[in-house]
């Protein structure tokens, strides 16, 4: 039998039909639904006169628009809360699983999808939004489309989709200590380039991979799509079940076993052949950060402003040549899709503990879902972060896209631990240096672009509890 | 969202010469906030567009004589970044039916295509080319035929090169759709027969 790559078998799995021209009919495991990129889809299936073809594979949340204080009595423009009502409204109506603002299982659609158990191994995966390659690190096919294809999925539960290329990125060795999944992903699109991904889905290995916990995961095929990738996957493994089991939604009993064992066969044949290869030694990564206005222009936290990009300097406030390090810092973003997940504040809250936030910063710590708030709460982060002079907000989107009413004013510099540095992405004006909650803590505790590897000591022994390296 | 067929667009060209436009820029995130899918042309590429006071920049080029055309010009890897179909939308209703480059992002392509929007790929040698045709004769008259999947352009100035013919790919279902305006929702939703009987072997 021809060998296969992880991403192929599951292709092969869910085409419905292969047309003569070479695109297939895929069939779609999970749709993930959110109150922005929805409303025309609903309409456009009403008007059409087609039912809802499988309610019980959607499942809504909001988040792009949602304050992410005073929750309980929010305030929003006529707009956002249009949309939210809308979104409830159309729930309602055709049968579909909502977690509305405040509801306990609430939060940024790709934190919960995982969290929940609903996104699952071998699945189909997609959603109204660039970053659901996250829930590939699970092992699925999992990518973003766009209104008229969530249209698709609502009337059909498929979609018309071209095959994409593949390609490996391989990472070989462990992450040191002080560089993190968000370090490694930057890394690897200042490497490789914003386009360099156009046309692929990548899947992600090597040990550097293997040892990272889920969250990690998420973080590096959450900014698949930076790399302009279809999205990117890892083979579920020990590290993935043991995260997935007993969660609300995850099979169980019998149901558990039965599906470990289908999903242990989920990975690429040895022999299979990749359309490209890439291959990367973890030993040379540092703390990233980034100076420009793409996510490709990352570079270590040590080094020099590049001069190579006038447009993106001027609009940076900076001049080609400088050192990035010390540079002074006004606002401080930790949450988001990428970095908004426990794991994420629990570094950030081990990096702050018994210290201060400097004078003059404003931060924002945004988890991403209600059962992120609730842990961090329960676990005594919560307690950390307000001692160091930080708050613990609602859950939500927050700063990462400027929907909301957390924008970043214009001029103004932010480090923040989204994904997206473009030009006014975080407000018009906002000025995004995009990198990891270590290299965000040590920021918010100077006042200035820092080392997190050198320039505070935690308060208590020993590193950080990274994450990077998976053997709890 | 219904658009107007494409055939044989003849138009002045807008060049928007910058690589890797995503789609924040072709549209920030606020003006998302419809559950309508109309009245996006006016926010299309707001914040190059206008100033922070509301005015129009006059140094952009939607702003000035050669800022209206069907035809965008434009640098590589257009429309990367976030999956907003407000994008294409806003893109249309502004005018434009043909975006021209040498790469478009996956998610992006898909929508222009969804949307009466005609994403014509060329490699980045005749990008080059067609840069400098429009370069050294801003109202030229382009023609971009689907049918027959050439891109001629008719220079003004006497002194200006316009010989071109350029062919170019598209795939063959995607341009029949343009073609007749029809889109794939309703060919999707034909297919519930298949999609029922494979759903009874498909386990998850």
């Amino acid at each position: 039998m021809k060998s296969k790559t992880l991403f192929d078998k599951l292709w092969d799995k869910h085409e419905v039909l292969s047309l003569d021209d070479g695109s297939s009919v895929i069939y779609i495991d999970r749709h993930f639904i959110h109150e922005v990129t929805s409303p025309q889809a609903f309409a456009g299936i009403e008007k059409r006169g087609l039912p809802f073809f499988r309610p019980d594979r959607a499942i809504a949340t909001m988040d792009h628009n949602i304050p992410t204080i005073g929750q309980e009595n929010p305030v929003m423009g006529a707009e956002s809360s249009l949309q939210v009502a809308r979104l409830t409204e159309n729930c309602a109506k055709h049968g579909i699983t909502l977690f509305g603002m405040t509801h306990p299982m609430n939060g940024i659609v790709h934190v919960i999808g995982p969290e929940l158990g609903l996104t699952r191994p071998g699945m189909t995966i997609v959603c109204g939004d660039s970053h659901t390659s996250t829930h590939g690190a699970f092992g699925t096919i999992a990518f973003g489309i766009g209104t008229s294809e969530v249209e698709m999925v609502m009337a059909s539960q498929c979609l018309l989709q071209r095959r994409p290329k593949t390609m490996r990125i391989t990472i070989d060795g462990k992450l040191a200590a002080g560089i993190t999944a968000k370090d490694l992903i930057l890394y690897l699109i200042s490497k490789l380039g914003t386009g360099a991904g156009t046309g692929y889905f990548i899947e992600f290995a090597g040990e550097a991979i293997r040892t990272l916990s889920m969250e990690g995961r998420m973080t590096i095929c959450n900014m698949a799509i930076e790399m302009g990738a279809r999205g990117g996957l890892v083979a579920p493994d020990e590290t993935t079940f043991k995260y997935l089991v007993n969660r609300e939604f995850s099979p169980a009993g019998m149901e558990w076993d039965q599906a470990v064992s289908e999903w242990k066969l989920l990975k690429s044949d040895s022999e299979a052949i990749f359309d490209r290869e890439e291959t990367f030694d973890a030993s040379e990564m540092a703390p990233m950060i980034t100076w420009g206005t793409n996510p490709g222009a990352g570079i270590p936290i040590t080094g020099t402003i590049p001069d190579s990009d006038p447009k993106a300097l001027s609009y940076m406030g900076w001049k080609g040549g400088e050192k990035i390090m010390d540079q002074k810092i006004d606002y401080v973003f930790v949450g988001s899709c990428t970095n908004g997940r426990i794991e994420d504040l629990r570094e950030f809250a081990s990096y702050v503990k018994g210290h201060k936030k400097a004078d003059g910063v404003t931060a924002w710590i945004v988890p991403g879902s209600k059962k992120v708030e609730t842990q961090a709460r329960a676990e005594g982060i919560e307690k950390i972060l307000n001692e160091a002079g930080f708050e613990l907000r609602e859950p939500g989107c927050s700063a990462c896209l400027a929907m909301n009413d957390d924008k970043i004013p214009a001029g103004k510099y932010c480090i923040s631990t989204s994904n997206r540095n473009f030009e006014g992405r975080q407000g018009p004006g906002a000025r995004t240096l995009l990198a990891s909650p270590l290299t965000a803590a040590a920021a918010a505790l100077t006042g200035r672009i820092s080392d997190p590897r050198r320039v505070v000591i935690p308060a208590e022994a020993g590193t950080p509890s990274h994450t990077t390296n998976g053997d709890e | 969202m219904s658009f107007e067929p494409i055939t044989i667009i003849t138009s002045k060209v807008v060049r928007l010469q910058v690589d890797n436009i995503d789609t924040d820029r072709i549209i920030p995130a606020r003006f998302l906030k419809s559950v309508d899918s109309s009245g996006f042309g006016e926010n299309l590429f707001h914040d190059w567009r206008y100033q922070p006071d509301g005015s129009p920049n006059p140094e952009f080029v939607l702003n000035k004589p050669e800022g209206k055309g069907q035809i965008l010009l434009t640098g590589k890897n257009f429309g990367c970044g976030s999956s907003r179909e407000h994008a294409a939308w806003a893109l249309y209703q502004y005018g434009f039916r043909v975006i021209i480059s040498s790469g478009f992002a996956d998610i992006f392509r898909t929508n222009a295509l969804n949307n009466g929007l005609l994403p014509l790929e060329v490699d980045p040698d005749t990008l080059a080319r067609l840069m400098e045709i429009h370069q050294a004769d801003p109202f030229a008259i382009w023609t971009v035929d689907l049918p027959s999947q050439l891109l001629t352009a008719n220079c003004q100035l006497p002194t200006a090169d316009c010989r071109l013919p350029t062919a170019f790919e598209i795939n063959p279902f995607r341009k029949q759709c343009l073609i007749t305006g029809s889109d794939v929702i309703d060919y999707l939703a034909g297919l519930k027969p298949q999609i029922i009987e494979f759903e009874a072997n498909h386990l998850i």
